[in-house]
């Protein structure tokens, strides 16, 4: 796994990002390079405060960074502009939080179904793909309860098939794990592993819970504004 | 992402109910006052639409129709003679105090009509025949005199009772539209109304005339001016010189003014703030959504959708409101409540308004919204 000869999914260049000016200032990222390749599952860990959601906003390109070149998919996000970035966004990427930001007016089935929805697919025919979706994560038979009905796993899970929901090839995850118990948290991973990972997509997930470490193909080590380390995860159990 | 729209907005039913009771208060308050205020207009151009002639004729200085002015008798005559004018008929106006059989004094308006024609006779009656007033002593009465003078016992077709000491009986009951100050209107023919006032005051008070077919009455009026320098109005510019007259010199249009600024600004704050608070509360679920790839023009199409839903729904219950309280209280006459659809339409554009006022204060907190904000 570790030459890789396919071009990468995501392939960030010397990417540099501050937040205020003058004493204040503060440089989140320093130099960031990283290659993230379809098919797998890459950890970022790194402190907490550390930039690891900042290097992920500016992968999603919802946050301008300073200086360095994104492309995703082989597309420099900096060429594309604002509107054609939030459609390529809303075609390519899913994403998973921390806190699920689940729609809580919407019964779970409608929450999965709002990224086709925003892509102009009629609502008998996304909220049909929703629910199938929803059963793939295992939660078929909880359709049409709403978030609060749900405990905070089955929020997630709900949360991981509105992500994928559109078939992504870039799934962006947040410490999706964070807000919920061990054994939550173990299953959650194991969707994303189960569910999320395919030949034909990039997972990113975003963590410092080493309990889940072991999900990972490669981990990222986020430090001082830089990826000081990336290496292959040896998962217990395998070869 | 209409469905979704009305979803957040109906799935809030606290925020939503309270959204639609603003608006749907705002909009009560403002078509009932609105309302009532455009009935009192209408009543204060009663003496107008009773008499119902398309030209008056009178003192070049007046004000409003219920002041009485007198002119000299040849007006009529003068009047005659202007080209344009098909017909000239006097009409005699003026206050008196009738004396009851019961010793009760009310105080009246007498109007003498041109005895041939009896042009400006009520276009209804109740009672009676309103050509009787050609016999000896006789006079014909409105509706409201009967209420005001004591009654369908006191007050009905031959009842006898004096004016100025001299005998008035009564022959017929006429239906007209109530008037601003309510004063009961007794109609007779322009010699005997002369005949009943003291000698003092037997002048003539206004000409009423019609412009020959094919003349345009503004026309008309402007050759009467002319000619005889009386001032000559058609009945919508008198009408309308009544209501400015009112507006300026009773309290009225600042009252209701000053409500229905009121109700709008009340409106305009409980929507706007309640909405604001409605967005911001939901700042994440929207930031998600542009996470997810939905631009800020689709946002911006969400909550205008999501405030003339509601803001449309309240016109209709606010409505619906006002016009059964409108119903129940003008039922019996006691209070003027003319809902126009000019009211309705002026309404509809300033809750549009309303609307949009709150939904861009919305709209502009999300086009700044960085969808990043997920991510804390
Ligand atoms: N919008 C912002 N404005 C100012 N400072 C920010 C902003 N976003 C992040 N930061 C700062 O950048 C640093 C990195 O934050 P973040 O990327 O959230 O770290 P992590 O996700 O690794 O915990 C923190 O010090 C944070 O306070
Ligand atoms: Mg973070």
């Amino acid at each position: 796994m570790n030459d890789h000869t396919e071009p990468a999914a995501v392939r960030a260049r010397g990417i540099v990002k501050s937040f205020g000016t003058g004493d204040t200032k503060v440089t989140v990222l320093n130099g960031i390079d990283l290659d993230i390749y379809l098919g797998e599952m890459l950890l970022l860990v790194g402190e907490s405060g550390g930039g690891k959601t900042t290097l992920l906003s500016a992968i999603a390109g919802i946050l301008d960074i300073d200086e360095g070149d994104i492309d995703v998919l082989g597309v420099p996000l900096s060429e594309l502009p604002a509107g054609k970035r939030t459609t390529f966004r809303g075609q390519t990427m899913g994403f998973v939080y921390q806190q699920f930001n689940l729609l809580p007016t919407l019964t779970a089935v409608e929450n999965v179904a709002v990224p086709l929805l925003i892509q102009k697919i009629g609502r008998t025919e996304a909220l049909r793909r929703a629910r199938v979706m929803l059963d793939r994560v295992g939660l078929g038979d909880r359709a049409e309860f709403l978030p609060k009905n749900l405990s905070g796993g089955q929020q997630q899970r709900v949360a991981i098939a509105r992500a994928l929901v559109n078939e992504p090839r870039l799934l962006i995850c947040d410490e999706p794990t964070a807000a919920l118990d061990g054994p939550n948290g173990q299953k959650i991973m194991e969707i994303l592993r189960e569910v999320g990972r395919s030949p034909s997509r990039s997972v990113i997930v975003v963590t410092h819970d080493s309990r889940i470490f072991h999900f990972g193909d490669r981990m990222a080590h986020l430090t001082d504004g830089r990826i000081v380390s990336i290496e292959p995860i040896t998962r217990e159990g395998t070869a | 992402m209409n469905y979704i729209a009305l979803k957040m907005l109906f799935g809030d039913r606290a925020k939503y109910l309270m959204l639609l009771c603003g608006l749907t208060f705002a909009v009560m308050l403002i078509v009932q006052q609105g309302s009532i205020f455009w009935g009192l207009m209408i009543w204060s151009q009663s003496s107008i639409s009773n008499i119902n002639v398309p030209i008056w004729v009178t003192d070049p200085g007046i004000a409003q129709v219920d002041e009485v002015k007198p002119i000299a008798g040849t007006a009529v005559d003068r009047v005659r003679s202007v080209p344009g004018v098909e017909w000239a008929v006097p009409l005699f106006k003026g206050l008196l105090r009738a004396r009851l059989s019961n010793g009760e004094y009310h105080q009246i308006t007498l109007a003498g009509l041109e005895s041939s024609s009896l042009i400006g006779r009520p276009a209804e009656v109740l009672e009676g025949r309103f050509e009787d007033i050609l016999q000896p002593d006789a006079v014909a009465l409105d509706q409201w005199a009967v209420e005001r003078m004591g009654g369908p016992d006191i007050i009905k077709v031959g009842t006898i009772f004096e004016l100025n000491d001299k005998l008035a009986r009564v022959v017929a009951i006429a239906k007209t539209q109530k008037s601003f100050t309510n004063i009961p209107v007794v109609y007779t023919t322009y010699e005997r109304a002369i005949h009943y006032m003291p000698a003092e005051r037997r002048t003539l008070s206004y000409v009423l005339a019609k412009a020959k077919d094919g003349v345009p009455v503004e026309e008309v009026t402007r050759r009467i001016h002319e000619q005889t320098g009386l001032g000559a109005f058609t009945a919508d510019e008198f009408g309308w010189k009544t209501i400015g007259w009112v507006l300026k010199n009773t309290g009225i249009g600042i009252n209701f003014g000053t409500t229905i600024l009121l109700g709008f600004i009340v409106g305009m704050a409980i929507s706007g703030q309640t909405f604001y608070l409605f967005t911001v509360e939901n700042l994440r679920q929207f930031g998600a959504l542009k996470a997810m790839g939905a631009s800020t023009f689709t946002l911006a199409r969400m909550i205008l959708l999501q405030a003339f839903t509601v803001g449309l729904t309240g016109y209709g219950v606010g409505i619906g409101l006002a016009t059964v309280f409108g119903y129940l209280t003008a039922r019996g006459g006691g209070l003027p409540f003319v809902e126009t659809w000019q009211l309705l339409l002026l309404v509809l554009v300033g809750l549009l308004a309303i609307c949009t006022f709150s939904a861009l204060i919305s709209i502009v907190k999300l086009a700044r919204l960085e969808p990043a904000i997920v991510f804390r």
